[in-house]
């Protein structure tokens, strides 16, 4: 399968990558490790007439203790993340998370904000970022600006990107004293979740975001307002579904989903010590 | 548009359209045709190459994503007539049969082994999840694996 003809520019700085942006605005799309764009375009699910490759930019490639959080560069990789050692003893829900993306060939391209980015609700690392309750630092013509993630999915495969915006950092609380727990449900190892949970547990709050119950990345405010009210992981994870507009698929229906989202809620939930 | 990639030691270069993928980069351009295509949905792991050292799946790439960059494929991994290590042990262990996903296999288990010098059994069998195969269960190619590395 060969994608429709583009254009190709190769950025050599993040500024000029917005410039490219400004220059071309709807016509075109950045590419990073390319494993949620190419896969598109070579179903021609997507023809952008540009395509404007960011996967060189060094200066977009790092994971830095900032005092109470971990500031990690967009493009930095799956197999960087979860090989951490920052990541695995702040975060360790993220590297967790991280390890279960796609297979090695995978992580060895894809990257943190790429797969922010593509705002996929089956994608397993925004579930993660909205349980941790992280933001995303968004640079473009007028300035930078950060966004709390509760405010980043906007859609099936929407962001609060403009066109001539570009992810530049994802930004993580840092919990060294959480307990935690990813659930991925698949039928095959390298596949997405048919459904996933993805649950911390800091101090007395408690975090959850489910992939893949919703046409976006979404939270489930219903069991972590239960669990901060002191409720048992079995009462908390029946509200798992609370709200949520599953799809059906070839792999799932409706109903099948939400009796995932709650067995998968109960399980992370008491694998991290409630 | 001009693309050189270093293959297996030698500079590659080719005028392509900028949609060409590695893969066939690597296949019609340099005409190396040890790297198969087989899902070519990045799930098969049979064009699995290496690019600077890491197993990545060539048929989801662009050809210009390795301009300047160094690619090795199986052709690449034998020095001279002596099999490589993982190649020996895969003809040893009888770690294939139709061969389809072999390439593929063995770069993907190398770049594991690289990692993961004293990866077990299960490190084993979870670092080669990219990679299918219809024949073999997989048993006989996790034992080459071990052989060559891993826990003992």
């Amino acid at each position: 399968m060969i994608p429709v003809a583009f254009d190709y520019e190769r950025a050599t700085s993040a500024e000029q990558a917005l410039s490219l942006l400004a220059e071309h605005g709807d016509d075109a799309k950045l590419i990073a490790g390319g494993h949620s764009l190419l896969p598109l375009m070579k179903y021609r699910l997507a023809a952008p007439a540009v395509l404007i490759d960011i996967g060189r930019l060094e200066e977009l490639s790092y994971i830095r203790d900032e005092g109470g959080e971990l500031a990690i560069g967009a493009l930095t990789r799956h197999f960087d993340v979860e090989n951490s050692d920052l990541v695995q003893s702040q975060v360790g829900l993220l590297a967790a998370a991280t390890a279960e993306v796609g297979d090695p060939q995978v992580r060895h391209r894809g990257t943190i904000g790429g797969a922010m980015a593509h705002g996929d609700p089956a994608s397993d690392l925004p579930a993660a970022l909205i349980a941790l309750g992280g933001s995303l630092v968004i640079d473009g013509p007028s300035g930078r600006r950060q966004v709390d993630v509760d405010s980043f999915f906007t859609g099936f495969l929407e962001t609060a990107l403009s066109e001539e915006e570009m992810l530049v950092e994802v930004r993580v609380p840092k919990m060294p004293e959480s307990t935690w727990s990813f659930q991925k449900f698949n039928r095959r190892a390298q596949d997405w979740a048919i459904v996933g949970s993805a649950v911390v547990i800091n101090n007395d709050s408690c975090g959850v975001g489910l992939v893949n119950m919703d046409s976006r990345p979404i939270r489930a405010s219903a069991v972590e307002e239960a669990i901060s009210n002191g409720a048992s992981a079995t009462e908390a994870s029946e509200l798992a579904a609370e709200g949520c507009e599953p799809p059906a698929d070839i792999n799932a229906g409706v109903d099948y989903r939400r009796h995932l989202a709650r067995v998968l809620t109960r399980r992370g939930l008491e694998e991290s010590g409630r | 548009m001009q693309v050189t990639i270093n293959i297996n030691g030698q500079s590659v270069s080719h005028d392509v359209e900028p949609r060409t993928l590695l893969v066939h980069f690597i296949r019609e351009q340099a005409a190396l045709t040890g790297t198969n295509i087989g899902c070519d949905s990045s799930s098969c792991g049979a064009c699995t190459i290496h690019l600077n050292g890491e197993a990545v799946k060539s048929c989801t790439m662009l050809a210009v994503q390795a301009d300047g960059q160094e690619v090795t494929t199986i052709e690449g991994l034998a020095d001279g007539d002596a099999l490589h290590p993982m190649q020996q042990a895969f003809h040893e262990c009888h770690a294939l049969q139709c061969g389809y996903c072999t390439p593929g296999m063995v770069m993907a288990a190398v770049s594991l082994l690289d990692e993961k010098p004293d990866a077990t059994e299960a490190e084993v069998r979870e670092g080669l999840e990219g990679n299918l195969c219809r024949c073999t269960g997989y048993h006989n190619i996790v034992k080459a694996v071990l052989q060559v590395g891993g826990a003992k």
